[in-house]
């Protein structure tokens, strides 16, 4: 399953698996027991509603039980752009997420090595930004680029930007919201797997002809692929479901909607439970496929 | 890109080389010329230099001070891809993410050689691993993944190949294998190899010309052999096999021989067997050089005496006992006796002179740090 590419590479076999079946499954019933309770029971719930039609006797926002799967035509038909939006931004952010993040992790994982107190002070520097709320760090934005900011005023001034134009609201703006918010996801798991790469690797490929670039691109970044695997997933997951950055309230606009706007406006506002039941299970599938085609492309089993 | 690559091997000059870290200086003026097609050895302990030696002519590190020179161009300033050298690491390292053939293949492929991967499967036919090739390194035990890495660096017919304790992890059997098989791959291809090591036995096995690091400086140098019968330093006497040094005054001379005493006993070492000729020197002998018995021999000009002394200890080691002999005011003496019968000849405790030929005595020239301990 796609979602072994988290855990470590390598997990033991099972060892003896009769030795004390009672104490294991005991051990394991909370556990179970929450699964069910809190996943399992939600999600059949949320594709039961899924399903439903309104009902034909009710009032407004009254649904009954059916297995109405044009609701999913539906909402495909009425938000393909959003849900293509919502993709196509994650892909953007992953990407940039991961420009910006590998070069950071590399100098903090390889380079600092000798210093250690360097280490752990730039790693720090990486999460400090979680103890601050993640709206407020967003809202905080939004003033910084706010219509009436010096920095807009100034892209007026040198004319980057026409004097209609501005910053928030747009597209440029989301995106640049996700990345900033989904950075360390992507710093943290590259800095696991770089920390230990093994520069003897190096070393070795420079011994055998390859200049600096090739042995980057033939030793570095193979052996430091689990790290850019998990990295991705965890931004590209998150962010293809996120409906704060986009939102008009924060740094989006209406032309920026994500499929998690969508969903929170037709469930908190229009109280379309159906359809935004349909639009929550068709994104969960979604990202179950690209992300299982994406760890099978990339091979991780050549990394065991 | 390296420009050159030859069938045979480069001679390497080192000239003046000195190599500072933060806080210690690995290397002090080292000149060092190895001929081509020579298996020469850098033996010393660990922290002497020798494998920085190595890492400064594979360019993995850079002198402080001093020129390399391979094959008579001055290489001090290239990168280590341009360098006509490869490694065979000590820890081997492999590429994790590669066939055992992709490995080998590496180094042909960044230098665009056609057909890399038919002339990676020859040499892995050479170190016999051809029926492992698609396996992974980490699929492997520690003489094939050695094996394996030996067959990476060969493979590019480098004009020098370095061999940093290659066999260093290897059990002892596997060890003797391959130290035989490298050397057989060595006369095979001509290539020069330079190999680091700190087992003194490897190291006179397999080299040509062994030279013994000490404190980032090269102590001494010669075929094994020279070096083995006339060590000239205490360090070299006591790091390339085991010697009993005995410290005393010059106090006559011959035509062709010096004597010292020590503790009344008139110990001669011929004049060219010995560093220094007057004042305080160091004479040593092999342990089995010398030989026991329980009655005093004549010391003549061809036979030096010491004795009597008492056994303390004897070390069983199959072929032959290791005897330890207490000399009053001497110190302990150690002899190699073969065993030629099934029973020590003598025990623990017994009363012995010790002998040995005057010629089988070495005069060195430095002395020991502290006088008379063998």
């Amino acid at each position: 399953m796609a979602f072994a590419a988290f855990g470590s590479a390598n997990a033991p076999a099972a060892g003896k698996p009769t030795r004390s079946g009672k104490v294991v499954i005991a051990l394991l019933a909370p556990g179970l027991a929450y699964l069910g309770a809190f996943f399992l029971t939600p999600l059949f719930a949320l594709i039961m509603v899924s399903l439903e039609v309104p009902d034909p006797n009710g009032g407004y926002a009254e649904y009954v039980p059916a297995f109405e799967i044009g609701n999913y035509f539906y909402v495909i038909s009425e938000y393909l752009p959003h849900i293509l939006r919502s993709f196509g931004y994650a892909l953007a952010a992953t990407v940039l997420a991961l420009v910006i993040s590998y070069p950071l992790a590399y100098f903090i994982g390889v380079k600092a090595r000798p210093w250690p107190l360097l280490q752990k002070l730039m790693l720090t520097l990486v999460i400090a930004p979680f103890f601050i709320s993640f709206l407020l760090r967003t809202l905080a934005w939004k003033q910084i680029f706010s219509n009436e900011s010096w920095i807009v005023s100034s892209l007026h001034d040198i004319g980057l930007l026409a004097p209609t134009q501005y910053v928030v609201g747009t597209p440029f703006m989301v995106i640049f919201g996700l990345t900033y918010n989904f950075i360390p996801f992507m710093t943290l798991p590259l800095y696991t797997s770089l920390e230990r790469l093994d520069l003897r690797y190096l070393e070795a490929g420079s011994d055998l002809y390859a200049s600096p670039s090739k042995v980057f691109r033939k030793v570095t970044l193979p052996l430091s692929m689990p790290g850019i695997i998990s990295g991705t997933l965890l931004t590209f997951i998150p962010i293809a479901g996120d409906y704060i950055n986009a939102s008009g309230d924060f740094l989006g606009s209406s032309s920026t909607s994500m499929i998690g706007n969508v969903i929170e406006s037709n469930y908190l506002q229009i109280n379309d439970y159906p359809s935004a039941s349909a639009l929550s299970v068709l994104l969960m599938g979604v990202i179950l496929v690209l992300v299982s085609v994406y760890v099978k492309k990339s091979g991780t089993e050549d990394l065991l | 890109m390296a420009k050159e690559f030859v069938a045979r091997g480069a001679d390497l000059e080192l000239k003046q080389i000195r190599k500072e870290f933060p806080g210690f200086t690995a290397i002090d003026n080292l000149d060092l010329h190895v001929p081509a097609g020579e298996f020469f050895a850098l033996l010393g302990p660990s922290g002497c230099g020798k494998t920085t030696t190595l890492r400064l002519v594979a360019g993995l590190e850079s002198p402080t001070k001093g020129k390399i020179f391979i094959g008579g161009k001055d290489i001090t300033a290239t990168k280590p891809h341009e360098r006509p050298v490869n490694t065979v690491f000590q820890s081997y390292a492999l590429f994790p993410h590669m066939t055992v053939l992709e490995n080998v293949a590496f180094g042909l492929r960044q230098r665009k050689v056609a057909d890399p991967l038919a002339k990676a499967k020859d040499a892995l036919n050479l170190v016999q691993l051809s029926h492992l090739a698609d396996r992974k390194p980490q699929q492997l035990s520690g003489g094939q993944q050695q094996r394996v890495a030996l067959a990476r660096a060969l493979v590019n017919r480098p004009s020098l190949l370095l061999l940093d304790e290659p066999l260093g992890a290897l059990d002892l059997k596997l060890r003797r294998e391959m130290q035989t098989e490298l050397k057989a791959i060595q006369m095979e291809v001509g290539l020069t190899f330079l190999h680091v090591t700190h087992d003194q036995e490897e190291a006179m096995d397999m080299a040509d010309t062994v030279a013994v690091m000490n404190l980032g400086r090269i102590e001494q140098m010669g075929a094994p052999e020279t070096l083995y019968d006339r060590p000239k330093t205490v360090f070299v006497s006591k790091f390339l096999g085991q010697s009993n040094l005995l410290v005393g005054d010059v106090t006559s001379t011959s035509a062709n021989s010096i004597s010292i005493d020590v503790a009344g006993n008139k110990i001669s070492v011929p004049k060219n067997r010995a560093e220094k000729h007057k004042g305080k020197i160091a004479i040593g002998f092999r342990p089995e050089k010398a030989t026991f018995s329980s009655k005093k021999p004549t010391a003549t000009s061809a036979k030096n005496v010491i004795g009597p002394g008492e056994v303390l200890d004897i070390r069983f080691t199959g072929v032959s006992n290791q005897y330890l002999i207490e000399v009053p005011q001497l110190g302990n003496i150690t002899v190699f006796a073969q065993n030629m019968t099934h029973f020590a000849p003598i025990e623990v405790g017994a009363k012995v002179w010790i002998s040995w030929d005057v010629e089988n005595s070495f005069g060195l020239s430095d002395l020991p740090a502290k006088n008379v301990k063998a």
